[in-house]
């Protein structure tokens, strides 16, 4: 076993060792913690999905995170009302994660289709406006649209509903999420190993090769960024659910900026290097946050360090340079 | 005469005031090695860029296979059949020389919309990468890093990459750019036997290369072909010989 797939056993151990250690040491608070971190990192997993495997630097992750959480938000918020989703149609709402699910990963696959259309017509800096320039669209029609609540957020009463949980009981929620996390990484695992990982690899390093044996980068990247916004916009619905509340925050550049940092801080490209990355911000948040209300400040040092030293992120600095696949 | 596989048909393009290309007419002919040569600044890049695709001429058009191709995207006249090698090296550097050699034969294969299953795993893919990499003699190094080949290894992996494509016709972008000697005999070698399997234009600047493999060449001179003759033709046509290869030759 070579040091990453050590690294990452330990951070898997730790994540499932989480809950048990938690109630044991009677700090039950942790496990909350412990699920934003999950949450966080599925999330990021899903922007490394765009950013590591077909490198694009998307400044608007927070339209899918958003849009997940929205579907949640609007979905459970009709159901609590009994207020007709669809009036014409009938259609209610529903407490129902595995529909929420879908919904939310539907709806941020289509925002991150009609984005990735204009925007991969650009590159580079532009590509980044871009996206950003989406991100900030979305979060303003959020703000200005009243039907959902606008600036003040939707509230949930009570967290959806998953068929044979328990899903208020915090260490089942928290097993809920980590599975997704898992089952998303075991899917990106499989990704990069694929004809389509490799494509989109190779369209990331060198797209005027990738024309030439016949295949279009364009077509390639934007399905990578299609599945990369599904994945972050299940992040969102879960996040949403956590919180029993969602917002226009989720939308904001900031939650954009930090999902980037996740990617950055545990390592571009590297399987577990969003989850490292997710872990360790919450832990700062946590600790740092009580000493201090600008404890980014250190994040700031942190990212800064990683970025200067260590080009591939923690993960990078503990299990030196990526191995190609195979 | 041997069928013709690729040709141009007259075509021109200008930028601004520079005419880059001016009434190019060329035709690569089944089973020859058609060496277009010329001075820096000649237009063999821009002629290049409209053969295989990615530059539209302002007039006149290619063919391939028997069809104007003029209209086809790059990726489009690669599916046909139309592999092209890049003056400096375009590889995934930070991947394997196998992986490079299987995304030529991912795109042969026409099918990349798969998401889990190992690229790896895939016999036909790998049969096809395998066998190319063999044929360039780089199957020793199939699982090194493409970063870490030497110059002349890296040109050898351009030619096989072209080779998975089951090439109808090769056009290559001065193979032996940067290559030392021994390098460039070991390539000379090489594409003189490929040229059974297709016919091959090749843009050169390395002279002794020409002379050793091209059946025919064109001589291009700002943006114009001056001569398009055999080896003895060219060397003695007094045009070429004032324009390019200058009393010495």
């Amino acid at each position: 076993m070579n040091r990453e797939a050590m690294l990452n056993a330990a951070v898997l151990l730790a994540l499932v060792a989480v809950p048990g250690w938690a109630l044991w040491a009677g700090e039950p608070f942790t496990i909350t913690l412990a699920t934003r971190a999950v949450i966080f990192a599925l999330a990021a997993v899903g922007l490394n999905i765009a950013l590591g495997l077909g490198g694009m630097v998307s400044l608007g992750h927070a339209v899918y995170f958003g849009v997940g959480g929205y579907a949640m938000g609007i979905l459970a918020w009709h159901a609590q009302s009994y207020t007709p989703l669809v009036e014409a149609l009938a259609i209610p709402g529903t407490k129902s994660m595995p529909v929420i699910w879908l919904v939310a990963v539907i709806s941020s696959a289509l925002a991150a289709l009609v984005i990735g259309v204009l925007a991969l017509r650009t590159s580079g800096v532009y590509f980044i406006m871009i996206t950003l320039a989406f991100g900030q669209m979305v979060y303003f029609f959020a703000i200005s649209w009243p039907a959902y609540g606008g600036e003040d957020g939707l509230s949930i009463y009570v967290r959806n509903g998953f068929p044979g949980l328990n899903t208020l009981v915090p260490v089942q929620f928290y097993g809920l999420c980590l599975m997704v996390l898992l089952a998303v990484l075991a899917l990106n695992w499989r990704l990069a190993r694929s004809p389509f990982g490799l494509a989109l690899n190779a369209a990331r390093q060198v797209p005027q090769r990738v024309e030439t044996v016949g295949l279009d980068p364009t077509r390639v990247k934007l399905v990578a960024l299609v599945i990369s916004g599904a994945v972050t916009g299940l992040a969102g619905a879960l996040f949403a659910d956590l919180n029993r509340f969602v917002s226009t925050t989720m939308l904001s550049w900031q939650m954009s900026g930090e999902i980037m940092v996740f990617v950055i801080i545990g390592g571009v490209g590297r399987l577990f290097g969003p989850v490292v990355g997710a872990g360790l911000y919450v832990i700062l948040e946590h600790f740092l946050g009580d000493l201090s209300d600008y404890w980014q400040v250190f994040l700031g040092l942190i990212l800064l360090a990683v970025v200067l030293f260590g080009r591939g992120g923690l993960v990078g600095i503990v299990a030196g340079r990526a191995r190609t696949h195979g | 005469m041997a069928e013709v596989v690729l040709s141009t048909r007259g075509i021109t393009k200008r930028f601004g005031a520079v005419t880059a290309s001016e009434d190019i007419s060329l035709d690569l002919r089944a089973g020859e090695i058609h060496a277009v040569i010329g001075p820096n600044g000649a237009g063999k890049s821009t002629l290049i860029a409209q053969i295989c695709g990615g530059l539209a001429p302002d007039a006149g058009r290619v063919e391939f296979l028997g069809r104007d191709v003029t209209a086809r995207p790059v990726r489009a006249r690669a599916r046909m059949g139309l592999a092209r090698t890049f003056q400096i090296s375009a590889l995934a550097m930070e991947d394997t020389v196998l992986q490079n050699a299987l995304l030529g034969a991912l795109g042969a294969s026409g099918r990349p919309w798969r998401f889990l299953r190992g690229v790896l795993t895939e016999r036909s893919l790998r049969d096809r990468a395998e066998a190319a990499l063999a044929r360039v003699g780089l199957d020793d190094v199939a699982a090194v890093r493409t970063a870490e080949l030497s110059h002349g290894q890296r040109r050898l992996l351009e030619v096989a990459v072209a080779l998975t494509l089951a090439p109808r016709a090769f056009v290559m972008d001065e193979p032996m750019a940067g290559l030392g000697s021994e390098g460039s005999e070991r390539l000379t070698t090489l594409l003189g036997s490929l040229r059974r399997e297709a016919p091959i234009l090749l843009v050169e600047h390395d002279m002794d290369a020409v002379f050793a493999l091209a059946d025919r060449v064109s001589v291009l001179v700002y943006g114009r072909v001056i001569a398009t003759g055999t080896l003895d033709e060219i060397r003695a046509d007094p045009a070429v010989r004032e324009a390019y290869l200058g009393d010495a030759a």
